[in-house]
């Protein structure tokens, strides 16, 4: 336990690697049970079943389709730019992955006197009994954010149809406009905790209110913003299967088309863990349950709001999103940022 | 920065274009500028295949043209072969001809608000929609024995008479649509973002409408009120009670309040032509062209062989020429039949309302984007089957 490396115990390292793993397998389990939730939950909203066949329930469903596409032909098409085609699927994926790293999931665990921190980028001083994590940990997220973007784009352009085409331009577009709303959003909350850490923004929570409470108007709006940012319905106009055709995933096959689907949901897993972390406490809750519970319980929950929203909403127009970004939310978070700025310019000091 | 134009193929295979359309589109951005329609890809050839059909033979092709609407089509082709020959239908006969045609609107308009929600991105409202659709396909298949290419009608009257339960079913469904109807409305007129794709959305003025010769809801939906249940009546609709809706704003929202209000109307004539059906034949007393009632074809031998006479040879009907048109859920469906005294038609002549609607795309998609041409596709409720027929 005493030997240290680069400055660290070894104990730091083995507790690192475990919580890579298992956030890493949380996320991908969630992933693979996320496609089947939303088949179930969507498909009882709409009066039907979802799957049934495969297993209980269906319940060996996200299998089955693992499988299925993992044995399907491998098509790239011969107008295709083979480099970028091939390497969009993984441009999107891993940001989808890796913002997980700074997103606090529990309270600190001891274990044989060695206490972790429950957030992969974070360190626990033992003799200040303290923990440090990122503290940069929001714009870590945005920063990730974006580029997931670029794999977007890259698929459409490299596929050289004209469908993936519209796709990926929509994309660009769609997403970097709605950055722009979150992260004035976020700002608020900023203002308020007066810290980028995340482990700061929830310790600040878990003192007084949610920020939902406090607010309000930029939970709303980081949440959609977030949907349109991971192309969720009602925003999920680069992939919008009655224009595009899929748009930008049209000519994939096989894993890769595989990956943007676990590239999907995999942000869409990481956008309500940030909206937990920021908006909805963290992993703090009632006592009688353990903090990383209460995490996934609100994950889980935001999650199925997404899934909610799909059931019952039509799709907006490329215009009309663009207007909805630029000319509604981004004044409003302006004026919440100003409004934020007063309200703390006046009762808290 | 030099900017060009690009041409994008939709269809025949795209999930929007509802059946096997296809749709050179030019786009400066994701503006339309042009739109070439490419029709033809389910040409089955259905009037050169009825000049080579008897009267009874040619009827079955009739309800594979509007496959959404196959009790339309056969009713405005009995409807036209009987003004031929001049019979008159027995009241009941009629009456259950009515039923039928507003159910078979009703089913119409189910697929078009489910395919129209789709295509916008409501999803849920197409499951219902189904869910709903289906209580009309089995009330088809009561009736006939087939879902959807049903054939029930006749020259003359029907094929049978409603069978035992039809009439609960039908009740149930009058008294439960209309919560239906309210639940749609619930999903979708309420909904911002619906508004916000409908309104404003494929705007055809009231001349241009006619101009282009579109017919029924999409008319309507322009400010015309014409109607021709109301304006031309045939089968006795004049005898009915209903409202005809009519837009103002002539967009895609008008169109879809006027096929709502329609849905309710056609609720209400079912439930009035329930309480006028009085029992009686459902086949017209014109020997010379309707089959002889099976008991008389099994039990005698005069039956069979009128049985065997109108089969194999069908009927003569006077030479003329008759032009019939009916209110098909989609617009004016109408039949120009021309007989040269022979007991197959000389020529078969369809206006299919789609066909003329489609006409109107490139006029009210021009200037939009590419999410609009699919709200236009799918406001104009084209069917495939009835274009290339």
């Amino acid at each position: 336990m005493d030997t240290l490396i680069l400055g660290l115990p070894v104990a730091y390292y083995i507790a690192m690697v475990a919580k890579v793993l298992v956030a890493f397998v949380f996320v991908l389990l969630t992933v693979a049970y996320a496609t089947y939730a939303e088949r179930k939950i969507i498909g009882h909203m709409q009066v039907r079943l979802g799957p049934m066949r495969t297993g209980w329930h269906g319940l060996l469903q996200p299998i089955a389709d693992g499988v299925k596409l993992f044995f399907k032909e491998e098509i790239v098409p011969t107008q295709a730019s083979k480099f970028a085609f091939l390497i969009a699927p993984l441009v999107a994926l891993i940001p989808a992955f890796i913002s997980f790293a700074v997103i606090p999931f529990g309270a600190p665990v001891t274990i044989a006197g060695y206490t972790v921190p429950l957030q992969i980028a974070a360190f626990y001083d033992q003799a200040g009994q303290q923990v440090f994590d990122i503290n940069v940990g929001v714009l870590y997220i945005l920063a990730m954010a974006s580029l997931g973007v670029y794999g977007v784009v890259l698929a459409g352009w490299a596929s050289n149809s004209k469908y993936s085409l519209l796709g990926g331009l929509r994309s660009a577009a769609q997403m970097i406009s709605y950055e722009l709303a979150a992260g004035l959003a976020i700002i608020a909350v900023f203002m308020l905790s007066e810290s980028l850490s995340l482990h700061k923004i929830v310790a600040d929570q878990a003192n007084g209110a949610w920020y939902v409470f406090k607010q309000p108007l930029a939970f709303v709006i980081f949440f959609i913003c977030s949907l349109a940012e991971i192309n969720r319905t009602p925003f999920d106009l680069p992939e919008a299967e009655t224009e595009l055709v899929s748009g930008f995933i049209t000519e994939y096959s096989s894993m890769k088309y595989a990956m943007f689907f676990m590239a999907e949901y995999a942000n869409m897993i990481t956008v309500c863990a940030v909206t937990t972390t920021l908006f909805l406490g963290g992993w703090h809750g009632p006592a009688f349950l353990p903090g990383w519970f209460w995490f996934v319980a609100k994950v889980y929950f935001l999650i199925f709001c997404c899934m909610w929203i799909r059931a019952t909403y039509p799709r907006y127009r490329y215009d009309q999103l663009m207007r909805l970004g630029w000319k509604v939310f981004l004044p409003l978070t302006l004026l919440n940022v100003v409004a934020t700025g007063v309200w703390v310019m006046v009762f808290n000091k | 920065m030099a900017s060009e134009i690009m041409t994008l193929n939709m269809g025949p295979q795209h999930p929007s274009t509802h059946g096997v359309l296809r749709l050179v589109v030019e786009l400066d951005g994701e503006v339309i500028q042009k739109i070439t329609p490419h029709i033809g890809y389910l040409h089955r050839g259905i009037e050169k295949l009825s000049e080579h059909r008897t009267y009874h033979q040619a009827l079955p092709l009739t309800d594979r043209m509007d496959y959404l609407a196959p009790m339309h089509n056969n009713l405005g082709y009995v409807l036209a072969v009987e003004k031929l020959l001049g019979i008159e239908v027995p009241e009941r006969a009629e009456t259950i001809r009515v039923i039928m045609a507003e159910l078979t609107r009703l089913k119409s308009h189910l697929v078009w608000i489910a395919c129209h929600a789709l295509d916008i991105g409501a999803m849920t409202v197409f499951i219902y929609a189904f869910r709903e659709r289906e209580k009309i396909m089995e009330l088809y298949e009561m009736v006939s024995g087939a879902r959807m290419t049903s054939n029930y009608f006749r020259v003359g009257g029907l094929s049978r008479d409603l069978p035992a339960g039809f009439e609960s079913a039908v009740q149930e469904i009058v008294d439960t649509f209309p919560g239906h109807f309210d639940t749609y409305e619930g999903l979708l007129t309420k909904n911002t973002i619906w508004l916000q794709r409908t309104i404003g959305n494929g705007v055809i003025s009231a001349e241009d409408a006619i101009d282009f010769g579109i017919s029924g809801p999409a008319l309507r939906g322009s400010g015309v009120d014409f109607d021709l249940r109301r304006d031309l009546p045939y089968s006795g609709y004049e005898k009915y009670d209903f409202k005809v809706p009519v837009g103002e704003n002539c967009d895609t929202f008008d169109r879809y309040k006027v096929r709502l209000v329609e849905m309710r109307e056609a609720v209400k004539i079912i439930d009035q032509a329930m309480k006028r059906l009085k029992p009686g034949p459902v086949l017209a007393d014109a020997p010379q062209v309707c089959y002889p009632p099976k008991e008389s074809v099994y039990n005698s031998i005069e039956g069979l062989i009128h049985h065997f006479k109108i089969a194999s040879e069908g009927f003569p009907v006077p030479e003329g020429e008759v032009y019939q048109g009916v209110e098909n859920p989609k617009g004016e469906l109408g039949y120009y039949m021309v007989s040269d005294g022979g007991s197959k038609p000389y020529r078969m002549r369809v206006r299919p309302p789609s066909f003329v609607n489609l006409g109107a795309i490139e006029k009210m998609a021009k200037g939009s984007m590419i999410a609009d041409l699919v709200a236009v596709i799918g406001t104009l409720d084209i069917v495939l089957g009835e274009i290339d027929r």
